[in-house]
């Protein structure tokens, strides 16, 4: 899906502070196609840490360190230049777009024939013709596919997953994060994963570093 | 001194008009083509918003005049909006190019030099109302108009019951409606003070009660207050609680006075307009059996005027109006009881017979005043005792217990 | 740009209102020139506190505030507390919206022909019932305590509290914490009370004080249904603009300060009752009783608001008949016959002024609301959230035009206008609507965009969306059924808009309402019939369309369908 030089995630020093307290502090990097699992109870700093990454961090934190995306330094850009794709607890389908709008909105603009990348990646999750459908209608696990697709489809440089399979039944986590991580192998996307369940840490081959927040 | 000065300018304007004032007229209609005149006037009733609807159709094919109804529910914010303009040095492009008027308003607004004129004189059709034999076109409420209004339409204080309900004559004089009263507790009221109308019946009570009613025709300061109005206060103390709801509230107007008769809540009132109890028979709004009259001895009268605020951007157009509602055409029109049934300001009798014939209409409308009986109508006082009453009323009976 | 828009609003609404209450100050001292008052006095003072009655008024505006607003939360409180769910519950709330779009002089107007003694409820009921064969001679409308007119206020006031609580609500998750309550022993109603109302109330403040000030400074609702002996307080100062002696414009002036400090103080009293509902109510809470008259409370709520609305629907049908009501004598209970005659006079001269209504209404909407989207998107971006329900906050000065009265600002704002050679009549009255108009969109809109979950708005920044874009192609077409909401709510508060229009617009600019309030005055009910229905359809339309537009776009969106 993404044809460019491999893409590896640094994390430099990176301390992030509330009042002056400590909240969460990291160094790591991801190279491409690894996965970085971070593990931590609520109240880690976990969430604070990937809206740093993101580009969301509200102006009351205060962050020091770099964050470096395939050596360019993104720490300064806003959100949308990051290149940095987000997969959330839920899957957040657009609710006034139809599905293939959903994946459409997230395929780089310049791209030719969109309509056939979106038919492709719907085919390779077993959703071929629910382009038309809205999106309420689909089942959990049929969403969580299409806002897979829609992550990738988008180009993304490096992914950041905030706990993606939590709200999802047993069985279907399994095969979402073996879907999940299948994919973002194949693209050699670098990606880090935020969990509080040690099954996620477990499915994934790759580093876990425990936060234990800043306290 | 003003009274001078008023007949020199009577003088000139009378009789025929000259050829130079001819040629005069002919450059204000001139200025006034293409003009857009907005005409502040009172529009609570839908039969005059129709005429004046029917008056802007006519000025723009007759004249090229585009006439705006500023339809407003007080004169008083028409003299407001002059007031804030005036304050904020506005004095050649005001909002308001003609204002339907009279009595206090147009009183207030001459002593605060908030009017253009004299005018009046210059309007060809003026010298139809034949101001010598006619002195109340150019005297309102005692004041000399000085040409600094055009008179427009005659009031007069019509009474009118429902002759079902009523069952006998109705009351003739002051004294026979307090008598009526006492037998029939809440059928009776008057608008609420400072109401026009409600306003108007106090003079009319304080003519027929005072026993000085001389000094109502010089200003109050004139004369001793107390003593003058004396008898009127006796009189409304005795009056007040057999009147509709006990006096303790009282309608706000000349029509919602009606509207309580249609309600049936009361089974007499009273009126400005002589035509109103027809047409709201015609409306469906009283009962046919609804009859009018006046008291014995006459009731008050007035004219009422158009004015031109000293503002005005389209005095031209204004005056082309203004002498347009003095035309014949127009003043029948006006006076027909199915348009509106306003009696005109015209001398009818000294007009040539081509324009009286427009005025001949049959009048069988058993809710209509037989002309006859306007003819007993009453000078209004001074201008300066209608504030002054209402004051002293507001301090007798407002926010009693 | 974006960065501008509090301010924008803040100087577009604060600046005319200072300018105007100080152009109300100067007259009230004396400082008139235009009337000969060159030097400052305390003379209007002197003249205004002479007036006969005012005590009196001044009593019934301040008490009318604070009872209008006490009557109207309580029963929307109540409503809310015994709200289940159930079809009845939902029914009672699409009934009572609408009312919101209804403008106060035509519920006014319904009202009073429904109560009066010669009125339609007299005129059902007998003559078989009560014996009446005429009215009786009974003080029922415009009584002197104004029970009528607080009547007509809560009426009015009820749906939009409850529009307001039913914004709130969503954000205090009360299904949840009202569980909670009862897993505790608490019976529904009272566990509502308990736990859902002291965390709503601080969120619906402020449309309260806006209720009482509202409530304290009425002109239009106060002539029809209040005292007249005296009247209220902004009646009297009214009368005394218009009065044709213009000396006694200094005592107006004098009046409109006047106003500004009963309005204050109304709440002011209201803060401090707060204060004492606050304290006595932990007692309550803390003292743990389960159970406070359940049933009944619920059943209060709910027939108090059913009887509110339906006095407005039968107020509003009572007029429709006097529309073609031919000749209708007391008792009958209805009229004799039925003509149009009343109907096709008025159609001629509709089209003007409502044409005008319409330019009016959508011009200022828009402005509002491309005003307001740019200053809650902008709190979005620069991650300000604004403290909810506090007063003072800079931007909270938006809701100042809520809280002066329009009375005591509006005459001089005119002269304000007058002196910078303001003459363009539609532009100033578009801009006097967008005074009023921008607070209620403001607050229609706000609670919906500021509890819009923010991660839409992430999502697709990091699909490589730019933050325009994100707004443009996410956050308003996700919002577009409040977003309509808010609009049609605009357009009710502009088309119901009468002193601005008539003072800003020099008369010149007819909208459906000044034709209604003007004609009114001719006391003819079968045209007030005509006016007030058309009056009432206007903004009706707009929330037709503003329900039915995302009803019609979103038909194969579930996701968004009653959002």
């Amino acid at each position: 899906m993404n044809n460019q030089a491999p893409h590896s995630l640094e994390l430099r020093d990176i301390e992030i502070r509330l009042d002056g307290k400590l909240m969460v502090a990291l160094d790591a990097t991801v190279g491409p196609g690894e996965t970085l699992t971070l593990m931590g109870p609520s109240g880690s700093g976990k969430s604070t840490l990937l809206a740093f990454l993101a580009g969301f961090l509200p102006p009351a934190f205060e962050a020091r360190g770099r964050v470096v995306l395939s050596g360019h330094d993104i720490t300064e850009l806003p959100a949308e230049h990051r290149g940095i794709g987000l997969l959330f607890q839920d899957p957040l389908l657009f609710p006034h777009l139809s599905v293939a709008g959903n994946l459409r909105f997230g395929l780089p603009r310049c791209m030719s024939n969109r309509a056939e990348h979106i038919q492709r990646a719907l085919a390779d999750v077993g959703l071929a013709g629910y382009g038309e459908r809205d999106p309420a209608t689909l089942s959990g696990g049929q969403k969580a596919r299409v806002a897979l697709m829609r992550l990738l489809l988008s180009a993304p440089s490096a992914v950041l997953l905030d706990e993606p399979f939590s709200k999802l039944d047993t069985e279907l986590r399994d095969e979402m994060r073996r879907l999940a991580f299948s994919h973002l192998q194949a693209a050699g996307l670098p990606s880090l994963l935020v969990t509080h369940d040690r099954e996620d840490a477990n499915a994934v081959a790759g580093a876990v570093i425990e936060l234990s927040g800043g306290r | 001194m003003p009274k001078r000065t008023f007949t020199a300018i009577l003088a000139l304007s009378l009789g025929a008009p000259l050829p130079a004032q001819a040629d005069d007229w002919q450059a204000v209609l001139d200025e006034a083509r293409g003009q857009t005149v907005y005409w502040h006037a009172w529009a609570g009733d839908t039969r005059v918003n129709d005429y004046i609807g029917w008056v802007t159709r006519r000025v723009r094919t007759e004249h090229g005049i585009e006439l705006r109804h500023v339809k407003i529910d007080d004169t008083g914010s028409a003299v407001s909006r002059v007031l804030a303009e005036y304050s904020a040095d506005n004095h050649d492009d005001g909002s308001v190019d003609l204002v339907w008027i009279n009595g206090e308003n147009f009183a207030a607004m001459r002593e605060n030099d908030l009017l253009f004129g004299p005018f009046a004189e210059r309007l060809p059709n003026f010298t139809l109302t034949r101001p010598e034999h006619n002195p109340e076109v150019v005297t309102d409420f005692t004041l000399p108009t000085q040409g600094y209004e055009s008179p427009w339409g005659k009031a007069q204080i019509t009474f009118y019951y429902d002759a079902e309900a009523l069952g006998e004559d109705p009351p003739g004089s002051m004294a026979e409606i307090l008598a009526w009263a006492e037998e029939h507790p809440g059928h009776f009221t008057y608008p609420r003070i400072p109401d026009f109308l409600g306003s108007t019946f106090l003079k009319q009570a304080l003519i027929a009660l005072t026993e000085d009613a001389d000094a109502l025709y010089s200003p109050v300061a004139q004369s001793d207050f107390e003593a003058v109005t004396e008898p009127l206060w006796e009189y409304l103390d005795a009056l007040h609680p057999h009147l509709w709801r006990s006096g303790r509230q009282f309608p706000a107007s000349g029509p919602e006075m009606r509207r309580l008769m249609a309600d049936g809540e009361l089974t007499l009132a009273f009126t400005f307009n002589p035509a109103e109890p027809a047409a709201a028979v015609a409306d469906f709004e009283l009962p046919a059996s609804t009859r009018s009259y006046v008291l014995d001895g006459g009731t008050l009268g007035n004219v009422h005027f158009v004015a031109i605020p000293f503002n005005s951007p389209h005095k031209a157009g204004a005056m082309a109006v203004a002498n347009f509602l003095l035309s014949p055409e127009a003043q029948a029109r006006k006076q027909d009881i199915s348009v509106w049934g306003d009696p005109t300001v015209l001398d009818v009798v000294r007009l040539d017979d081509g324009s009286r014939a427009l005025f001949e209409q049959a009048s069988d409308n058993p809710a209509l005043l037989a002309p006859e009986a306007l003819a007993e109508t009453l000078p209004e006082p001074h201008p300066s005792w209608m504030g002054t009453l209402q004051e002293a009323w507001q301090a007798r009976y407002v926010g009693a217990p | 740009m974006l960065r501008f828009a509090p301010a924008l609003i803040v100087t577009l609404l604060v600046g005319p209102i200072l300018a105007g209450l100080a152009m109300a100050l100067l007259p009230a001292f004396g400082y008139l020139p235009a009337l000969g008052g060159e030097r400052l006095s305390l003379e209007p003072w002197h003249e205004l506190f002479a007036q006969p009655g005012l005590a009196r008024s001044v009593a019934v505006s301040f008490a009318s505030g604070l009872v209008t607003a006490a009557v109207s939360l309580v029963v929307v409180l109540a409503f809310l507390a015994g709200v289940s769910g159930s079809r009845l519950d939902r029914w009672i709330q699409q009934l009572v919206t609408p009312l919101l779009s209804l403008p106060h002089a035509a519920a006014a107007f319904g009202l009073a022909f429904l109560i009066a003694p010669s009125g339609l409820v007299a005129r059902l009921l007998s003559p078989e019932l009560t014996g009446w064969e005429r009215p009786p001679d009974l003080l029922i409308v415009q009584d002197p305590w104004g029970l009528a007119l607080m009547l007509g206020l809560v009426i009015k006031e009820i749906p939009f509290l409850l529009l307001m609580c039913l914004a709130a609500l969503p954000q205090l998750d009360p299904g949840r914490h009202v569980a909670m309550a009862r897993s505790l022993g608490y019976r529904p109603t009272t566990a509502w009370l308990k736990v859902v109302a002291p965390a709503l109330y601080p969120l619906i403040r402020l449309p309260v004080y806006a209720v009482i000030a509202f409530a304290t400074s009425v002109v239009d609702v106060a002539i029809i249904l209040g005292p007249t002996l005296p009247p209220t307080l902004a009646v009297s100062i009214l009368d005394w603009y218009h009065d044709p002696d213009l000396s006694r414009r200094f005592m107006a002036s004098a009046g409109a300060v006047l106003q500004l400090g009963v309005t204050a103080s109304a709440l002011l009293t209201w803060w401090c009752l707060e204060r004492l509902v606050a304290r006595l109510g932990r007692h309550w809470l803390e003292r743990g009783s389960r159970s406070c008259a359940d049933r009944p409370l619920r059943l209060a709520g709910k027939s108090l608001i059913l009887l509110a609305a339906f006095a407005a629907f039968a107020g509003l049908a009572g007029l429709a008949l006097n529309s073609v009501a031919g000749f209708w004598r007391f008792p009958d209970a209805l009229p004799q016959g039925f003509t149009a005659v009343h109907w096709l006079r008025a159609l001629p001269s509709l089209t003007g002024p409502a044409t005008a209504t319409m330019i009016v209404a959508i011009c200022a909407t828009l402005v509002a609301l491309a005003l307001t989207l740019a200053a809650l998107e902008n709190e979005q971006r620069s991650d300000r959230h604004p403290a909810q329900g506090r007063l003072f906050s800079a931007l909270g000065l938006l809701y100042l035009p809520l809280i002066v009265p329009q009375i005591a600002f509006l005459f001089g704002l005119v002269v304000v206008m007058e002196t910078l050679g303001t003459r363009h009549r539609l532009g100033l009255v578009i801009f006097g609507h967008i005074l009023f108009v921008l607070p209620y969109v403001f607050l229609s809109l706000s609670e919906a965009y500021r509890r819009f979950d923010p991660r839409w708005s992430q999502l697709a920044l990091t699909l490589g969306s730019s933050p325009n874009g994100a707004f443009w192609r996410v956050r308003l077409p996700m919002l577009l059924a409040p977003l309509l909401t808010a609009a049609a709510v605009g357009l009710a508060v502009s088309i119901g808009q009468y002193l601005p229009t008539l003072l800003l617009g020099a008369g010149r600019i007819a909208t459906v309402t000044t034709e209604a309030v003007s004609l009114a005055a001719g006391g003819n009910r079968r045209v007030i019939g005509v006016w007030a229905l058309v009056q009432a359809s206007l903004p009706l339309i707009g929330f037709v369309i503003a329900i039915g537009i995302p009803r019609l776009l979103w038909a194969n969106r579930r996701g968004l369908q009653g959002a």
